[in-house]
């Protein structure tokens, strides 16, 4: 436990540059922490953290012909390694902004950067190769029925032109990470809604993405299966994976203290390190 | 790896629609097979117009009570003439051998006309028969001559009717054709959306467009193919069984349809059907599958 307590100084290093940051004190989280993991190795952090994976700078994105939620010059700078926590009634654009950064919707205004790639300047073609540096998972796990879970984590890496020989080696591999050894040969209906995410966090992270988004995860989750896949989220990030987590979930919120940023009517009305629902 | 899912994923695609499939194929091989039709046609009136171009000949008859002398008059000013190249005589007996060799299967015919009523009849070949019009224009109004025929003339309502025909069996074409392309649009939309599921993963994991519509694009040429295939063994039978068999005489009157126009249009029909199925199939899934 004493690890939990660690940081005495000022967590956000670049709070200047976003006004809703609110700078917590580690000390003050310990409260929180029965059910946090591990604390990020900070030295080894930092390094990281010279390098930005999300940019979002005045972005802007209406639907003029729908009700769809809309999204009102939002500015949002993600770190390498960062575990964000987007949260915000129903309605409120989060999935507009996941949309976003997946480029499946282009913002009226505003710049998209993550990692090295302008995404508001990517050509179309370019796209799927886009994507296959950002791993997603959602709240209906989006399976495949007919396939098994390995099938169904071959079929990421098949898909995109990876020799058979890769899948063979890296498939198992990644079931192990995710804590479904032996599990391999399982059908999608076979395996439990805490394994069938499992499976999908294992598909997102095969190809061992930049940024692995996560849009309500834990959604169709009972709580304890819900804390095994935040676990496994977790054990993600510490590879330096940047993840970007939609929820409605306050408890897991409040009890991983990650950065939280808030969303209302398509605007950010918060954003502060290792914040909590509120 | 690829290629066997891409292909696995085809024939799935066609079998799980399977009616949908019979009925593009069957619509698209009508429609070729009346594009094979017309195509022939159009080769053919080009190779009648060949074999016929040699032979065809400008026919003055004369009046039944002309003089020799002015029958030997007419002669050399035919012979004389610049566009003539040869000029045979042809006496009322021997028209009536021919006519009896042109008829004799209908006795009755040949019974019926009296070796006196067929005009005697100068047959001219032309150095160009283009220029028949000229010749016939110098001597219509002669003396002595009844009438100055043109075989051409005669040959040109078969090209028209060539014609006519060629237009019809490409109207067919193109009808059958527009209704086999909205059904392979179909198709592929139903097929996109029976996999939906799929698609939405691979563009997900960033599989690349051209393989997320490879399984459509194909699926459609596929049944293109077939389909050609289909309509080329049609346009082969309806060669053996309609213009070899049943129907030869009447078909001799012309050159035969050779064998090698008709191979020549498999590969024709398979490009033609395959091409425009695949960009039907492609314009289809721009529509279906946005990025």
């Amino acid at each position: 436990m004493g690890r939990l307590t660690m940081p005495t100084s000022p967590v956000r290093l670049k709070s200047c540059r976003n006004p809703f940051v609110v700078v917590t004190y580690g000390a003050e989280t310990a409260e929180y922490a029965t059910l946090v993991l591990e604390p990020p190795d900070r030295l080894r952090f930092s390094a990281d953290r010279l390098r930005l994976v999300i940019q979002l700078e005045g972005v802007t994105k209406h639907y003029p012909r729908s009700n769809r939620p809309s999204v009102e010059d939002v500015n949002v700078f993600i770190d390498k390694g960062e575990f964000v926590f987007f949260i915000g009634p129903t309605g409120a654009g989060k999935s507009t902004m996941i949309k976003l950064l997946l480029r499946e919707e282009v913002p009226d205004k505003g710049k998209i950067s993550v990692g090295d790639i302008d995404v508001t300047r990517l050509r179309r073609w370019k796209v799927p190769a886009y994507r296959r540096s950002i791993g997603c998972v959602f709240q209906d796990f989006r399976l495949l029925p007919n396939r098994t879970a390995a099938e169904n984590v071959a079929f990421a890496l098949e898909v995109i032109g990876k020799p058979r020989s890769v899948a063979r080696r890296v498939v198992p591999e990644v079931l192990e990470l995710v804590g479904l050894g032996g599990k391999e040969h399982r059908y999608p209906h076979e395996l439990s809604g805490g394994e069938q995410q499992r499976v999908a966090v294992a598909r997102a992270f095969v190809n061992r993405p930049l940024l692995l988004l996560a849009d309500e995860p834990t959604g169709n989750l009972d709580p304890d299966t819900s804390i095994e896949i935040m676990r496994l989220l977790d054990r993600i990030s510490r590879t330096g994976t940047t993840i970007l987590m939609v929820t409605h979930d306050s408890n897991i919120v409040n009890q991983m203290r990650r950065r939280v940023i808030e969303i209302e009517n398509g605007q950010i009305v918060r954003d502060q390190a290792r914040g909590v629902y509120g | 790896m690829r290629a066997k899912y891409v292909m696995s994923e085809v024939f799935l695609g066609l079998w799980r629609n399977i009616s949908m499939t019979v009925a593009m194929i069957i619509t698209m091989a009508v429609s070729l097979t009346m594009l094979g039709a017309g195509l022939l046609l159009y080769n053919q009136v080009d190779v009648i117009e060949d074999y016929y171009q040699t032979n065809l000949e400008v026919v003055v008859y004369l009046q039944r009570d002309i003089s020799e002398e002015r029958t030997a008059q007419l002669e050399s000013e035919l012979k004389a003439s610049p566009y003539v190249e040869t000029v045979q005589y042809e006496s009322k007996e021997k028209a009536y051998e021919r006519f009896q060799e042109t008829f004799k299967d209908t006795p009755d015919l040949v019974k019926s006309v009296d070796a006196e009523v067929l005009p005697s009849a100068f047959r001219i070949k032309m150095k160009n028969i283009d220029d028949a019009d000229k010749l016939i224009a110098e001597f219509q109004d002669a003396e002595g001559v009844y009438q100055v025929t043109n075989q051409r003339e005669i040959l040109q309502q078969v090209f028209d009717i060539l014609g006519g025909a060629q237009r019809l069996t490409l109207i067919v074409a193109l009808v059958q054709g527009v209704a086999a392309l909205m059904l392979v649009a179909n198709t592929i939309q139903v097929a996109a959306y029976s996999r939906r599921r799929e698609v939405a993963i691979m563009k997900l994991v960033g599989a690349p467009n051209w393989f997320v519509q490879a399984p459509f694009v194909l699926e459609a040429v596929f049944a293109g193919v077939i389909g050609a295939i289909f309509a080329f063994a049609t346009l082969i039978a309806a060669k053996f069984l309609v213009i070899d068999g049943q129907f030869e005489n009447l078909f001799s009157l012309m050159p035969p349809i050779s064998m090698q126009s008709i191979l020549i249009l498999l590969p024709i029909l398979v490009g033609v059907s395959a091409f425009i199925s695949a960009v039907t199939a492609w314009i289809t899934l721009r529509f279906n599958i946005k990025v």
